[in-house]
């Protein structure tokens, strides 16, 4: 039975992907601008051009393309990319940490800041503090991230400086690291003078891809509390003599995640698609970043591997909350 | 000596100003069973809830106290409130099937109250939850207090509440329509069980219901409540074999068998509710909040 159904799951994933990656093949390739002719300086000859197409399979049609793609893709190889002349797969691993990094650390600011103003409200509902809080989330989600972005380079980049405002880490600093992963790396060898440096360059980019998420974590989680607090276990809670903190903290937060648990799901995939703008804003040199480069480039291999890798990431994360809302109702995990 | 629970001329009111609670007045003494009949929407709730300190934000009491073993309610901080009440009151509710958390196993909310506001130690609550298990005739306490609620039958989880709820030891336990939800056959078992606890650990009990037949089993004092309103006051024996009010007649002619719990209301005669229009009309003009 959960086996039929982890089955299941794999093949829509799989099928999900491949529908992508068609879409993205496809769209790429319609749309104006040629990649060989972007490479190569103005009085390149048409047999050069017609050499290079050839070199990179763009003389055959699309369907041929796609099949010789896909069955590089299916062993592991993701072709070369046209601009920069690296294998796909290594240009995007070496990219995606600082990604899924910078991606992490909004996710957490989001959370730390969502989560207590949800639970805040909800505990004062009814009060001017509820009030207050329904109005800074209506501001905050009512300002796209990058937005936020511009707003914070202003404000802590210029008028009050304290913050890094480009790049991911100082160029001064001399980096030991071996993995990708320098926030991850700098905490593990407790170079705490990096994890700084590293977060202080973070901090605001990552501080613009959380405040909408913040906001709608917040509005959600606490209409599912003040929900769940109308519930007769809650109200027993209550005659025991237990607190309103503590009725929200043990008996309210963990039935009402379930709700805002999916919704974060969906929310952590919008994020992750706003690190492409983010990353550009601040010059952060992550995977996002590459991607607007590629398509400036037309550089059709390294876009595809991109968004495959994209794609890839919003299917586990929608896996990731599945398992988690099964972990965390007792219902779904006895069948 | 004074009594367990005493309502003093209790008024709430919504926020429209219409009072949900009229005046209300009764007594519980140590050891007692009082039931609280009335129809469905009389307030009978409502004051169990007013007496557990766990009213809807909108309603607002305007007058009167409520006295536990002594104690106003209304002159203490709300924590204070919050503590008292933990310790000499307790609950069993109306619908065993969402009066337990769905996401926490059993056994830890039947000690949570002992060990986290009463201070016992844990393996003190532990015994002490498995005692009161056995007097609810559940037999496997281990699988019990392990299992999450929807593991368990309505009839089980109701018994796992009624053991929660006498496991403190309370003075005073408020239940509110404890067997509405349960199956017919259950309701019969659970009801005794009840009376039986009751009697065995001498507590006091407010028994809310809107059954007659079940007055007739548990209590020894009834309140007759309409429309926020008590019309009637007695000794239970006594009220069946001589109503002073007509709408406590109207509900008697009205229930088929009045022994028979699992028979419902049926509707009030027409002049009888125009006539307890006309009291409460009476009531509420005069009706001026003291405080
Ligand atoms: N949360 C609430 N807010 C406002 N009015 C309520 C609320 N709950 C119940 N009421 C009203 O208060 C009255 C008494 O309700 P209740 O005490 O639940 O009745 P009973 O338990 O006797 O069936 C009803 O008229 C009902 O509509
Ligand atoms: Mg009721």
């Amino acid at each position: 039975m959960i086996l039929q159904r982890f089955l299941i799951r794999l093949i829509t994933m799989a099928i999900t992907l491949l529908g992508v990656s068609v879409v993205v093949f496809v769209i790429i390739r319609v749309a104006p601008g040629d990649p060989i002719a972007m490479m190569l300086p103005p009085g390149a000859t048409d047999a050069d051009i017609a050499r290079l197409r050839a070199l990179y399979g763009l003389d055959r049609s699309i369907v041929e393309q796609y099949f010789i793609w896909l069955s590089g893709v299916v062993q592991g190889n993701f072709g070369t990319s046209i601009s920069l002349r690296q294998d796909v797969m290594s240009l995007v691993l070496s990219r995606l940490p600082a990604t899924l990094e910078l991606s992490i650390f909004a996710l957490l600011i989001a959370l730390i800041i969502g989560g207590p103003l949800a639970i805040v409200g909800a505990r004062e509902q009814g009060t001017a503090v509820e009030a207050g809080i329904d109005v800074a989330n209506g501001a905050a989600l009512s300002i796209p991230d990058f937005l936020w972005g511009l707003a914070l380079i202003l404000l802590f980049g210029v008028l009050w400086p304290v913050f890094h405002i480009s790049g991911r880490v100082s160029p001064r600093m001399d980096l030991p690291f071996v993995t990708q992963f320098y926030l991850f790396e700098s905490i593990f060898r407790l170079r705490f003078d990096l994890t700084r440096d590293l977060i202080g360059h973070m901090f605001m980019p990552a501080l613009a891809l959380a405040l909408p998420l913040a906001a709608i974590i917040s509005q959600l989680l606490k209409i599912s509390l003040k929900e769940v607090m109308t519930l007769d276990y809650v109200t027993l809670a209550r005659v025991k003599g237990f607190s309103e903190t503590k009725v929200i903290l043990r008996e309210a937060l963990k039935n009402a995640a379930l709700p805002t648990l999916t919704l974060i799901g969906v929310q952590f995939t919008f994020l992750i698609g706003g690190t492409v703008i983010i990353e550009r804003l601040f010059s952060y040199e992550g995977l996002g970043n590459m991607a607007i480069d590629a398509v400036i480039n037309r550089d059709l291999p390294l876009i595809q591997g991109i968004v495959l890798v994209f794609a890839l990431i919003f299917v586990l994360i929608n896996l990731a909350v599945d398992m988690m809302y099964a972990l965390l109702n007792p219902r779904l995990r006895h069948g | 000596m004074s009594a367990c629970l005493d309502i003093s001329n209790l008024s709430a009111t919504l926020p429209s100003g219409q009072r949900v609670l009229r005046s209300v007045s009764l007594t519980v003494q140590p050891g007692e069973v009082r039931a609280l009949v009335g129809e469905s929407g009389a307030g009978k709730s409502m004051i169990g809830k007013a007496v557990l300190g766990v009213l809807p934000p909108s309603v607002r009491i305007v007058e009167g106290a409520i006295r536990l073993e002594g104690t106003d309610l209304g002159a203490l901080s709300a924590k204070e409130r919050r503590r008292l009440i933990g310790a000499k009151a307790a609950l069993i509710p109306q619908d065993p099937l969402t009066a337990l958390n769905p996401s926490r196993r059993v056994g830890p909310q039947m000690t949570d109250r002992l060990v986290h506001i009463l201070g016992w130690a844990a393996d003190k609550a532990d015994r002490r939850v498995r005692q009161l298990l056995d007097e609810v005739h559940i037999r496997e306490p281990d699988r019990v207090m392990k299992a999450y609620p929807h593991e368990l039958s309505g009839g089980m989880r109701q018994r796992v509440l009624i053991a929660a709820a006498f496991a403190s030891e309370p003075r005073l336990i408020v239940a509110d329509e404890p067997t509405t939800a349960l199956d017919v056959t259950v309701q019969k078992q659970i009801l005794r069980l009840i009376a039986q606890l009751q009697q065995e650990h001498g507590t006091a009990i407010l028994f809310v219901t809107h059954d007659l037949g079940v007055v007739a089993k548990v209590s020894q004092k009834v309140t007759v409540l309409y429309a926020g309103k008590v019309v009637e006051e007695a000794d239970t024996p006594a009220l069946f074999a001589n109503p002073q009010h007509a709408y406590t007649r109207a509900l008697m002619a009205a229930t088929p068998k009045y022994t028979d719990p699992q028979a419902s209301l049926k509707p009030v005669d027409e002049s009888v509710l125009a006539g307890l229009a006309a009291e409460i009309a009476v009531a509420d003009h005069d009706w001026r909040p003291h405080g």
